[in-house]
Parts: structure tokens; sequence; C-alpha cells
């Protein structure tokens, strides 16, 4: 029985936006293990299934480890896949995250951001996919769960495009966005049919019962190297993809998000705030009433942070005064957060390096407050008038800075 | 970029699969006796590499693949095999 889905509008919450993207985008194989704050993505894509909406083998497997290698074989036979997990489930599948990357498997995957063990909270924050970075997926943060929506039907044309080939993580704040409801519109199975009709009908190397074809072999230095080299291409590769992806996107949908990243009333700015996900959609409220005040300040926010778009950054920033970080995770053994380590390269690759303050919050579920975002506004400010500044503020512990 | 591999990643066709010959890794060799074999098996059994093959009267390590363990030697109930260290020529 094949159901056309209508284009229409819903009060969605990101766990069911994911849940309807992977239903329009047809996966053939589904292998999915429920864990706080994902449950409802596997929920609604039982009950899809169930309802005889969607046509995919679902595997319930025992575990994480097991979601990541069902769908990695079944993309190996060529098949279009999903899972989707969250903070201990992620760090469960980490060796087969590895050999996806490594084998060239297009997969899209959602996490829903939480917090990592240890210390335990079953709380939001991106430790669990900022410490997943290196191993070579492509990495999305969405902001909203219409973005949500969006940003896994691009991710299926992304990662089985020829050029790319390679695994694809979609990441949402837990609580935040998993659990908030918003007005996301549906698109009709029709269109997303066609949007993703030029990878559908792209053939991949692929295992075929009676041809003869190994995936993984082993190698020597020099092709060993080779492959590495030929992985980070492609990751370079994907930077642009994206934009033209999302520029398609846009044509077919009426929706754009930017590509690599959505600059935020940046133009005319002289200090510019730069953050990832849902606290971003706080921060750019802010901004209006700070810009209201006649303060000349922007907002970068990060979509895609691996490959890191260090390019479209380094533009974005050209000119610019000063740079906030806002993080909500940190890096080990950097005293900083994740984000505002990546970005310092970036600020030695503009015409003159520029201050840059980091300010990390929202770690364990915190919220980033409006007074939060405009304590991070002034600081940077004042860091471009040349005052002396800190270079790592934890927002949440004002107490122990006197 | 000229690459030397064809393909984008260690993808390959499984008839052209490398075979690795391990008597490199060796640095003795079991030796049988012909005549002192008793085509037993026992040799067959317990090569871990299974490189023992049946050479008519007796059985004898196949030495491309033969890693040199000595299990063939210390098995053997008649003590038709032993181990040669290897020289290097």
């Amino acid at each position: 029985m094949e159901t056309q889905i209508k284009g229409h509008v819903r009060v969605l919450d990101g766990n069911r936006a994911a849940a309807w993207s992977v239903l329009l985008s047809r996966p053939d194989v589904v292998a999915l293990y429920p864990i706080t704050p994902q449950t409802q993505v596997v929920e609604q894509l039982s009950q899809f299934h169930a309802e005889g909406l969607l046509h995919a083998e679902m595997v319930e497997v025992e575990g994480e480890n097991s979601a990541m290698s069902t769908v990695l074989g079944a993309s190996v036979a060529g098949g279009r896949v999903f899972t989707a997990t969250s903070s201990w489930g992620l760090e469960f599948m980490h060796d087969v995250l590895l050999v996806a990357a490594g084998m060239r498997v297009p997969v899209v995957m959602v996490n829903v951001n939480r917090e990592s063990t240890s210390i335990p909270a079953v709380a939001v924050s991106r430790q669990d996919v900022w410490t997943e970075r290196d191993s070579g997926w492509i990495h999305i943060e969405a902001e909203t769960c219409q973005e949500v929506l969006d940003s896994i039907v691009m991710a299926y044309r992304l990662a089985e495009d020829p050029d790319v080939l390679l695994p694809v993580m979609i990441s949402y704040d837990g609580f935040y966005l998993s659990y908030l409801s918003e007005r996301v519109e549906i698109p009709t199975q029709e269109d997303v049919d066609r949007f993703l009709t030029p990878v559908a009908q792209t053939d991949r190397p692929k295992i075929v019962p009676g041809e003869l074809l190994s995936f993984g072999g082993f190698t020597f230095p020099e092709s060993f190297a080779e492959y590495r080299m030929k992985h980070c291409l492609a990751l370079e590769r994907a930077k642009e993809k994206i934009e033209e992806i999302d520029r398609a996107y846009h044509r077919a949908f009426d929706r754009s998000y930017g590509g690599v990243i959505e600059e935020y009333r940046t133009e005319d700015a002289e200090i510019v705030i730069v953050g990832m996900g849902t606290e971003m959609g706080t921060a750019k409220g802010v901004i209006d009433e700070t810009r209201d005040e006649g303060m000349k300040v922007g907002l970068i926010r990060v979509r895609m942070y691996r490959p890191f778009p260090k390019e479209r950054l380094a533009k974005a920033l050209m000119g610019k005064r000063t740079v906030g970080v806002i993080d909500k995770s940190v890096c080990f053994g950097w005293n900083c957060g994740h984000l505002f380590m990546e970005m310092k390269p970036v600020i030695l690759d503009l015409d003159k390096p520029i201050p840059m303050a980091d300010f990390i919050g929202g770690l364990a579920s915190a919220d980033i407050t409006k007074d939060q975002i405009r304590r991070v506004i002034k600081s940077t400010f004042e860091a471009s008038q040349g005052k002396p500044y800190r270079e790592v503020t934890w927002l949440i512990l004002g107490y122990l800075e006197e | 970029m000229d690459f030397k591999t064809v393909r984008e990643a260690p993808w390959a066709e499984a008839e052209k699969l490398w075979s690795i010959k391990t008597d490199q890794w060796r640095f003795q060799r079991p030796q049988t006796k012909a005549g002192k074999c008793r085509q037993c098996g026992w040799c067959y059994i317990f090569c871990p590499c299974g490189c023992i093959v049946e050479r008519g009267t007796y059985f004898a390590a196949d030495l491309d693949y033969c890693k040199g363990c000595g299990i063939c030697a210390r098995e053997c109930a008649v003590d038709a095999v032993i181990m040669v260290k290897e020289e290097v020529p």
C-alpha cells in the first residue's frame, strides 16, 4: 500500500519532526534503541511502521553498538538507512562510528544532545557530540524543529552524493528541542522524492549477492595514507556540497539555513557572537534588543562543525572588532569550550587577530538566559574597547569570579 | 591528483585480494622425516594456520605459509618432525 503524504502544517516536537523527516526520506533499514531524550524518535517511527506508512525493515537491536552495526551493514548492501541515539548510546557506538566513516559508508543518524557521563546528568549539553567530532563523520547541528526536519532530508542527499559518501550526524539539543513543540511545515512526499532523486538514482559500490567485493580490507602504509587523504578531501568537498544542497532545498521548499553557517545581522556588525543550536534563538532576540539600543552586534550560528567551516567563518569575521563564543560543552585539557578551541585558528586566518572570549553555559540543562547573553555581549563589547578581558567565563559560576 | 589506489576507500574486488605469504614471519621451520611419519594426521589437526599438506606417504608443512610455531613438532607422537633454525642466506 502506497500512502502519499500531502504537504501540511503540524505542531511537532524535535523528535517527532525527525521521525517525520525519516518517513519522508524513505529509508530501507531502520535500527533503533531508545534512550532519553531520543525515545520519541523510536516511538514515532515504530508507529509509522505499524500504521503501514513506513516501508522499511525495522530492526530491534539490543543496544546502540548493534544499531550502528546493523545500519552499517545495510548501507554496505546499498540501502538507505537511519538510526538515532544520545549521550551514552553515542559513546557505545564509538567503534562502529569509526568503521562507518573509514569505510566511507553513507549513514544518516540523529544524535539528541545530552550530557555525557560522568558526572551523571539526564540533561542537555553538547559534550556527547563534540567528543565524537574526530570520528570522520559530517556533523550538523540544528536550531529549530523545522530545521531538524529539513536537515535530515538534506543529510541523505549529502551522505549519498558520489563525491562525498560519508556518514552524516544531525544533532539537536535534547530537552530544549527534543521536547519543544513548534509549528513545522511537512513537505509532500512527491517533493521530497524529487529532491532526493539525484542521489537515489546514483550507483555506489555495494555488496551484491553473487558478485565479489570486500569492504574495509587490509591496507599497507601507502594505500592507508591514500585512503585517509581521500577521506579528508571528501570532507572538504562536503563543505561546498552542503551549500549547493542548501540552495537546491531553498528552490524546492523555500527554506534555507545558510549552508555551513548562518549569519544573523553581521553585515555592519562590529562585534559578533558565535554559537550553535537552540540558544542561538534566544541570542537572536537579545541581539535585536541590543541593536535597538544602538550597539552594532551580529551573530554567527555554526551549523556544520565537521568539517569545520573555517573559510566561511574567516570571511564573515573579516573586519570585525571582537568575537564572543558561547559554548555548551568543555574541551578537557584546553580549559575552554570546544567551539572556542576550534575558533582559535580561524582568528589567526584573519588579516589581524582580534580579541575572542569564551562563555561556557548551559551545562546540564542550565538555561542560557537573556541576561546571560546580555552579559556576553557586554563583555565582548568591552573587549572591543581595548579593556582587559577574561578569556573563559563560566556563565553560571559568576560567584567564583571575585 | 594521481592516486595509486583506484577506489575511494578500502573496497576491493574479492578475486584481487592480496594473499600474503607468511613465511617471512618464521625463525625456525619444521622438517618431516618422511620415513618416520605414520600419516596419523595429528599435525594436520593441530596446525593453527592450516598449512599441513599430505604429500603421498607423509605429511609436511607448506613452507610458503608456515609461521614456524613448532606445534606440529611438539605434538608428533613419533617425533617425525623436528624444528630447524632458519639461516639467513
